[in-house]
């Protein structure tokens, strides 16, 4: 038997066997498209970082690059057009009509479908936010091809097909995923996990406007009402330029206000880690790593977190992370920029002073000018 | 009323450990769980059925061990267990998952009452997709209702359905129709301890555990590996950033000093931060 196991050709495990055989159905399907997410009015800026890499992508496979807009008739979807183009679009394709007003599964999906079997694009890519993935689930399911969620990377291999790599196992490791035979290749990515493309002001490109093959009678759901965040309330950490976080390093929950006063004394949001969540310590809307918020700040400072993988996906595009942690060993710092092996509970209030002491002539420049 | 909820039995991540050397995971001795997401959907259905009559059904697809779960779920005060547990399943993507579900969503609807909402949770733990519940709605033509964060009324009579959900930057109110499938979202209510009794029924009822074939499957093709367009090429721990951190020497001084020298380092490293931080705090 053991000689027997060693004389057969080793075959690659599970899935990574499967051959690339495209079938003739889906040989026409070309260029790269991206979903531009419009929030009441306002394009989501998740949209501008996906066109970024889209281009990337359409650029390496020589194709084109395409937004799609979906909204009601008027200024939100041309002002989402234009947008699109300074995001480096080459074309855009828009739904308009009144259902599209405010996003339901139903009429989003179904537009979004049609378009696709229209046009047949080779790769359809969304962002990762509650609308994105109540979306993707759908349409990937009509069509009946690939999604990858939550991607970290995406790229063009030799063949032209999409490597989408994403967290796995609990964001213990990575995964690199392909949609070999079927088409669109379709992915999402969570906000902030791509850099924000620079904008460059454009002429509107040429424009493909269809129609929505639903009226409001065909719709089951309906939109009784709106509230928005309360934003003071809200965190909007994912787009916080300065970030403090604690972990369970700080022993108890009573101590998250020294991170909560160092964040108030220099202007930032503060978050955790996913065990002071999972503790009951702070509300899920603030907790940092792949499953919560992925951060792109220009300071991070990280106390008594020890840095799992599934934390280092969510804030490694920080220009500046900082590592507070009693353990020289803890990955943190293999991936932060500055790190100091002290307690975090007898640090944090004496940085929070120095902070203050350095900070304030400054703040009060600023309010007087 | 007859509400199917649908669960996953998770390796508990937080016990997860990859092995230093190999950089493979370490499966042997991970305890499972219910898959922390779900249990709010399954609290939800059993508020609901307190309130309006009827039955839960729990259902599962996964290898036979994946029973204990569906026993947990029974002994939170679920009715009955479905589990769904075929090799033909192994391999299942999120499309190949929903397809078998769905199908077996369809079979329990004519075994034992067509169900009038189908949950799920928000997304698992494991895979963190959130793709299965719209897999789900999508194949079986049910009112997709994702990130629920609570149903503010139902009405069988008229079949309508109003709930509350997260949206990005708010909360979308919602009138929908039966039959539907809710995605729960987290920290909307707490599961249930359930009763002494409940537990001893968990024991002692049976799981029904079909097969593809039982679930009415009759075209393997889109079960597990061979039914998933997605293939996974690689898997492989991320790359450690070429120098680790700079570590600022904290042997023999005071706090203020070390924290004066970090302020010093974050300043030099990247000056702008002076005005951000100076601004932030201003204002």
């Amino acid at each position: 038997m053991s000689t027997a196991s060693q004389t057969t050709p080793r075959i690659a495990p599970g899935r990574a066997g499967v051959k690339k055989e495209l079938p003739d159905r889906f040989k026409d399907y070309r260029h790269v498209w991206v979903f531009l997410e419009l929030e009441r009015g306002n394009v989501h800026p998740v949209s501008f970082e996906l066109l970024g890499e889209g281009r990337k992508l359409a650029d390496k496979l020589e194709v084109q690059l395409a937004g799609v807009v979906l909204g009601p008739p008027g200024e939100m979807v041309e002002d989402a057009v234009a947008e699109a183009f300074a995001y480096g679009a080459d074309l855009v394709y828009i739904v308009d009509a009144p259902p599209l007003a405010d996003y339901r599964n139903e009429p989003f999906a179904k537009a979004l479908t049609d378009l696709v079997n229209t046009h047949k694009p080779e790769i359809l890519l969304l962002g990762a936010t509650t609308l994105g993935r109540d979306l993707a689930g759908s349409v990937a399911t009509t069509l009946q091809t690939g999604l990858t969620a939550d991607c970290t990377e995406l790229d063009v291999d030799s063949d032209g097909s999409l490597a989408a790599t994403r967290p796995t196992f609990g964001g213990s490791l990575l995964c690199t995923i392909y949609t070999l035979n079927y088409r669109p290749q379709m992915a999402t990515v969570r906000p902030r996990v791509m850099p924000m493309p620079q904008r460059v002001d454009k002429p509107v490109g040429r424009v493909m406007r269809h129609k929505l093959s639903l009226v409001e009678d065909d719709i089951v759901t309906k939109v009784l009402g709106f509230l928005p965040d309360n934003q003071s309330a809200m965190a909007n950490l994912a787009y916080a330029d300065v970030v403090v976080a604690g972990g369970l390093g700080l022993g108890a929950a009573e101590n998250l206000q020294l991170v909560k006063n160092l964040a108030r004394a220099i202007g930032a949001e503060h978050g955790c880690s996913r065990p002071l969540v999972q503790k009951g310590w702070m509300p899920a809307d603030r907790q940092i790593g792949q499953t919560g918020k992925t951060i792109r700040p220009k300071l991070y400072i990280a106390a008594g977190i020890s840095g799992a993988i599934q934390h280092r996906v969510g804030v490694e595009g920080a220009d500046l992370i900082v590592a507070i942690n009693t353990d020289p060993n803890a990955p943190i710092f293999e991936f932060a920029h500055l790190g100091i092996v002290t307690d975090a509970i007898r640090f944090l209030p004496a940085l929070t002073e120095a902070f203050t002491r350095r900070l304030s002539p400054h703040s009060r420049d600023k309010l007087a000018s | 009323m007859h509400i199917v909820i649908c669960i996953k039995q998770v390796p508990d991540s937080a016990q997860i450990r990859v092995h230093p050397v190999t950089n493979t995971i370490m499966r042997q001795g991970v305890p499972t769980i219910i898959n922390p997401y779900d249990l709010f959907a399954l609290e939800e259905a059993l508020k609901l059925r307190d309130v309006h009559g009827g039955e839960v059904t729990v259902l599962t697809m996964g290898p036979p061990m994946a029973e204990d779960s569906l026993r947990k779920a029974l002994g939170y005060g679920a009715d009955r267990a479905v589990l769904l547990t075929d090799r033909y399943f192994a391999g299942s993507d999120t499309l190949a998952t929903s397809f078998a579900l769905s199908q077996a969503i369809a079979k329990i609807g004519e075994t034992f009452g067509r169900p009038d909402i189908v949950f799920t949770g928000k997304q698992t733990i494991d895979g963190d997709t959130a793709q299965v519940g719209p897999g789900i709605a999508k194949r079986l033509d049910l009112s997709q209702l994702t990130y629920v964060a609570k149903i503010a009324s139902i009405d069988l009579k008229t079949r309508e359905i109003e709930v509350a959900r997260r949206a990005e930057g708010g909360t979308q109110l919602l009138k929908s129709r039966l039959p539907c499938l809710i995605t729960m979202l987290e920290d909307t209510n707490e599961i249930r301890r359930g009763s002494l009794q409940q537990a001893l029924c968990a024991a002692r009822s049976q799981v029904v555990k079909w097969t593809a074939a039982d679930a009415g499957i009759d075209d393997l093709t889109r079960c597990g590996l061979r039914g998933s367009p997605t293939v996974v090429k690689r898997v492989f721990a991320p790359t450690a950033r070429a120098e680790s951190a700079a570590q600022i020497d904290t042997a023999e001084r005071g706090l203020q000093d070390i924290a004066d020298e970090l302020i010093a380092d974050i300043l030099t490293r990247r000056p702008a931060l002076e005005h951000e931080l100076a601004f932030n705090s201003g204002t």
